[in-house]
C-alpha cells in the first residue's frame, strides 16, 4: 500500500493537501487562534506575523481563523452538494441504463439542457427566487452536478450490463433492480469516486465563485469567497487579504485534482495488469 | 433623495481598466500644452439631465450651475447668492417675496429669461401633474405674479423661512417653456456651459457657453467632461493614468494612501452633507419601544464604525445633522457607547436575552461594511444582526422606502438640511412626533436665523433621544484631483460638480 503510494506523486501529494484541509476543517468547529468574527479594529490591516499567524483584515479580524472556519463553510456546502448531486445522478444514471428506450433519450437531453446552464447562473437565478445563502448555493452546484453523474454511470453500467455475468443473472431471471444492486453499481463504484473527488474540487472552485458574488453564506460567516471579494480595494494596501484566500481556494482545488487524478489511475481496471 | 456617492462594483474587469489606463496614459502624455478642458469622474451615471423631475444626486451633480440655473445659488459655504434674481425684498410677514429679475440673460438656445419664464418654470415644479423631487418645498406658495418682465412676487400661504435657500436647490433650477420637455436627455439652460453630448453608460460631454449672461462668472474652461467609472480600483486607475482629471467623491477611502506618492496628484478631503444612518422601522415591534433603539445606539461604538467602515474618514455625529449645517450641535454623547447599560434597557425593555432582526444593506461599500460593523458590536449585547444585501436603488427603494418593509436599514442621507424627512408622513422610519413636527413648523415660521439655529438645535436633540435611527457618521468627500487643476469645491454643502471656476494654472 505505502510502496504503491509512494510511486504515485500524485496521488501521496493529493491525499496529504486534502487530508491537512479536511483536518483543518475539523479542527475549526473546535478551535480557532481567535473567533473568526471579532473585530478588533486597532488591530486592523496588520500583516502576516504581526498579529496573528497570517495577519488581519479591515475590521482587524483574525485571517489565520478565518481562513479555518472558512475551510470548513466550503468543504461542507461542497460536500452536501456533490454528495446530493452523486447520489441523485447516479440513481439517474443506473436507472435509465436498466430501462434504456425512450427514457434514456428524454433523460440524456434534459442532462444536455443542464450542463449547457452555467451553476454561477443557476444559482443567480435560484438566488432571486430564494435569498441568497448556503442553502442555494448548494442546490445550484448540485443541481449542475445532476448531469455530471448521470452521464458518467449511464456509460459505465451499460458496459457492466453488457457483460457475460449479468446476461447470465438476467437468464437466472433476476429482477433488473437486483441485478443493478449487486452486479452494476459494486463495479461501477470506483469511477463514481474518483469522480467526487474531481467534482468536489470544482464544488468548491463554484462555491468559492458564488461567495465572491454575494450568492453564498452570508456574514458573519466567513468564506473564502467573500474574503476575496473584501479584499479587492486592499490589494495595494494588504494584498495578504487577497493572497490568503487566493492560496486556500488553489491548494484545495489542486489537492482535490491531484488526488482525484491519482485514484483514477489507482483505480482504473484497464491500468491493472 | 437619496445618494449613493459610492458604488464599488466588484465585478468590474479591473485587469482592463489597468492596461486601458496605461495606454492612455502614453497618449495623453503627448498633448501636455495650455489645456482647456477637464475630465472629471462620477461614481455613478445620472439617469437623466433634468434635476427637476427626478431624485438621483448625480443629476445635479452634473447640471446644476454647470447647464442650469436658480433664481438664487448656494455658494461653496452653504450660503445663498442671488443669481438669475438680482435681489428681493420680503414683506414683514413673510409672505411676499418680491424678486428683480436679471435682464439680458438668454438660454442656451436663444431663447430669452424674463418673469414669464421663472413663473412657468416655479408653476411646473409646484403644479398638480409635477413630478419634481422635492415639490413639497413649493407647496407654501399660494400665487406666482408676474407684474412686469423683470419683476416676479410670489406670495405665500404661510410663511417659508427657507424658501430662498430651496429656490437655489437643483431641484428648482429655472428651465425654459420651450425645451424643459426635453431637458431629460438635452439639458438647455442659462449656465457657464451648454450640454454637447451624452454616451450613455460612458461620458456627458459640456461645451463653454459663449453668451453667458454674467462675464465674470463665465466658464474658463473651452470644454468640459464627465466621465462615469463605477468601480473604486478603476477609478484610481484612472485617475492615476491621467484618463481622468479629478475625482471629486473618490470611491474608496482605503485607497487614498495609494495616491500619496504621486507627484501630480492631490488629495483633498472636505466635508460633505452625506449622513450614513441606520433607519429602524419605528411603527415595528420592537422598535415601536424608544428603550430597544436607544440600547441598540449605545451598542455602537461609532468611531470604530468610521474606523472599520470607511478607513478612519468620517465623522461620528449623534443626530441627523452634519458640522457644517447651520446650528449644529454636537449630540454624541446624548447615548455614547456602553454595552452594558445598553444590555440593562434591552432587559428593561423585555428582552433580557437579546433579539434577532435583519438589517437590509444595499450593495455599496460604505453599507455593506457598517452593516458588518454593527452586527460586530450588536453581538455584544446579545442582539444578532441578519444582513441582507438589498440592491440600491431600484430595489431598495420598493422594499424600504416605498413599502416600508424592513426592521433595519442603512444608507447615507445626501441633501443638507434634511432634518425635516422625521417629520414627514409617510417616511420610511415610520417616525410620529407631534413636539418634533411643531418644531420644524416653528422653523419656517421665522425668518430670523438665530432663532432657525436654535430650533434646529432643539431639533437635534429630540433626534438624538429618540433615536428613530443610529446616528452613525458623516461621510468626508474624498476629492483626488491634478495638482495644476483649480477651482474645483473642496467642500460640498450642496451635492455638485460646479466648473465654472475650475482651470489649469500654468
Amino acid at each position: 500500500m505505502i510502496r504503491s503510494l509512494l510511486r504515485r506523486p500524485t496521488l501521496l501529494i493529493g491525499l496529504v493537501v486534502t487530508l491537512l484541509l479536511f483536518a483543518i476543517a475539523i479542527t475549526s468547529l473546535f478551535w480557532t487562534p481567535l473567533p473568526p468574527t471579532k473585530m478588533q479594529i486597532a488591530q486592523k490591516l496588520k500583516p502576516p506575523f504581526s498579529a496573528g499567524l497570517l495577519g488581519t483584515d479591515q475590521f482587524g479580524r483574525d485571517l489565520a481563523s478565518m481562513l479555518m472556519v472558512g475551510a470548513w463553510n466550503s468543504l461542507s456546502t461542497s460536500l452536501l452538494a456533490v454528495a446530493l448531486g452523486a447520489t441523485l445522478g447516479t440513481a439517474v444514471g443506473v436507472l435509465v441504463a436498466a430501462v434504456r428506450g425512450l427514457t434514456e433519450m428524454v433523460v440524456m437531453r434534459v442532462c444536455d439542457i443542464i450542463f449547457a446552464i452555467p451553476p454561477i447562473l443557476s444559482a443567480m437565478m435560484l438566488g432571486a427566487f430564494i435569498g441568497s445563502g448556503r442553502f442555494t448555493a448548494i442546490i445550484a452546484i448540485a443541481v449542475f452536478m445532476v448531469p455530471v453523474f448521470a452521464r458518467l454511470t449511464l456509460g459505465a453500467a451499460l458496459q457492466i450490463w453488457s457483460r457475460e455475468y449479468v446476461s447470465a443473472a438476467i437468464g437466472m431471471g433476476r429482477s433488473r433492480t437486483r441485478i443493478t444492486l449487486v452486479h452494476i453499481l459494486p463495479n461501477i463504484s470506483n469511477q463514481i469516486i474518483v469522480q467526487v473527488t474531481i467534482q468536489l474540487g470544482l464544488a468548491i472552485l463554484t462555491e468559492a465563485g458564488l461567495s465572491f458574488l454575494g450568492l453564498g453564506m452570508p456574514p458573519p460567516a466567513p468564506t473564502w469567497g467573500r474574503m476575496l471579494s473584501d479584499a479587492q480595494t486592499f490589494l495595494g494596501a494588504a494584498p495578504w487579504m487577497a493572497l490568503m484566500p487566493g492560496l486556500a481556494i488553489a491548494l484545495a482545488v489542486l489537492g482535490l485534482n491531484m488526488l482525484g487524478d491519482g485514484l483514477r489511475d489507482l483505480l482504473d481496471p484497464r491500468d491493472k495488469t | 433623495m437619496l445618494a449613493v456617492s459610492t458604488a464599488l462594483t466588484r465585478r468590474a474587469a479591473l485587469g482592463l481598466a489597468l492596461v486601458g489606463g496605461l495606454m492612455l496614459a502614453t497618449q495623453q502624455h503627448a498633448e501636455a500644452a495650455a489645456k482647456a478642458t477637464a475630465t472629471i469622474g462620477m461614481a455613478i451615471e445620472p439617469t437623466g439631465l433634468d434635476p427637476t423631475i427626478a431624485a438621483p444626486v448625480a443629476i445635479g451633480q452634473v447640471t446644476w450651475q454647470n447647464i442650469f440655473e436658480g433664481l438664487t445659488t448656494v455658494d461653496k459655504n452653504g450660503k445663498v447668492q442671488p443669481q438669475l434674481a438680482e435681489s428681493w425684498t420680503i414683506s414683514p410677514d413673510g409672505l411676499t417675496y418680491t424678486f428683480k429679475l436679471r435682464q439680458g440673460v438668454k438660454f442656451h438656445d436663444g431663447e430669452a429669461f424674463d418673469s414669464s419664464v421663472a413663473k412657468f418654470a416655479i408653476d411646473r415644479a409646484r403644479g398638480a401633474d409635477s413630478v419634481n423631487p422635492q415639490k413639497r418645498y413649493f407647496a407654501s406658495i399660494d400665487t406666482v405674479e408676474t407684474p412686469d418682465a423683470s419683476t416676479l412676487v410670489l406670495k405665500l400661504k404661510q410663511p417659508a423661512g427657507s424658501l430662498l435657500y430651496w429656490l437655489g436647490w437643483p431641484s428648482s433650477v429655472i428651465v425654459a417653456p420651450k425645451s424643459a420637455e426635453n431637458n431629460k436627455t438635452t439639458p438647455v439652460g442659462t449656465g457657464p456651459f451648454k450640454f454637447v453630448s451624452w454616451a450613455k453608460g460612458t461620458k456627458v460631454d459640456l461645451a463653454r457657453n459663449a453668451d453667458y449672461w454674467n462675464k465674470a462668472g463665465a466658464a474658463k474652461l473651452e470644454t468640459a467632461t464627465f466621465r462615469f467609472i463605477g468601480d473604486a480600483q478603476a477609478q484610481a486607475a484612472a485617475l492615476k493614468a491621467g484618463d481622468v482629471d479629478a475625482f471629486p467623491e473618490f470611491g474608496a477611502p482605503e485607497l487614498m494612501a495609494s495616491f500619496a506618492g504621486d507627484n501630480r496628484l492631490a488629495t483633498v478631503i472636505g466635508n460633505t452633507e452625506l449622513k450614513v444612518v441606520a433607519g429602524m422601522n419605528n411603527a415595528k415591534k420592537p422598535f415601536d419601544d424608544k428603550r430597544v433603539r436607544q440600547a441598540l445606539m449605545m451598542a455602537v461604538d461609532r468611531q470604530a464604525v468610521v474606523d472599520g467602515a470607511w478607513s478612519g474618514l468620517g465623522t461620528p455625529i449623534g443626530s441627523h445633522y452634519t458640522p457644517n449645517d447651520r446650528g449644529f450641535k454636537d449630540l454624541t454623547g446624548v447615548y455614547p457607547h456602553d454595552a452594558e447599560k445598553a444590555k440593562k434597557l434591552l432587559a428593561e425593555a423585555g428582552y433580557p436575552n437579546g433579539l434577532t432582526f435583519t438589517i437590509k444593506a444595499p450593495q455599496m461599500a460604505y453599507a455593506q461594511r457598517s452593516a458588518q460593523m454593527l452586527q460586530a458590536l450588536f453581538a455584544d449585547i446579545g442582539v444578532t444582526l441578519n444582513i441582507e444585501t438589498t440592491e440600491f436603488p431600484a430595489k431598495w427603494v420598493a422594499d424600504v422606502f416605498k413599502a416600508g418593509n424592513y426592521d433595519m436599514t442603512i444608507v447615507a442621507h445626501a441633501e443638507a438640511m434634511d432634518i425635516d424627512i422625521y417629520a414627514r408622513d409617510p417616511y420610511y422610519f415610520n417616525y410620529k412626533n407631534p413636539a418634533f413636527n411643531d418644531i420644524l413648523k416653528k422653523v419656517e415660521a421665522t425668518s430670523d436665523p438665530k432663532e432657525q439655529e436654535a430650533l434646529y438645535g432643539q431639533a437635534q436633540t429630540i433626534l438624538a433621544q429618540d433615536v428613530p435611527a443610529l446616528f452613525l457618521f458623516v461621510m468626508p468627500k474624498l476629492g483626488v484631483w491634478d495638482k495644476k487643476l483649480k477651482g474645483l469645491w473642496e467642500n460640498e454643502p450642496i451635492p455638485s460638480n460646479v466648473l465654472s471656476e475650475v482651470q489649469w494654472a500654468e
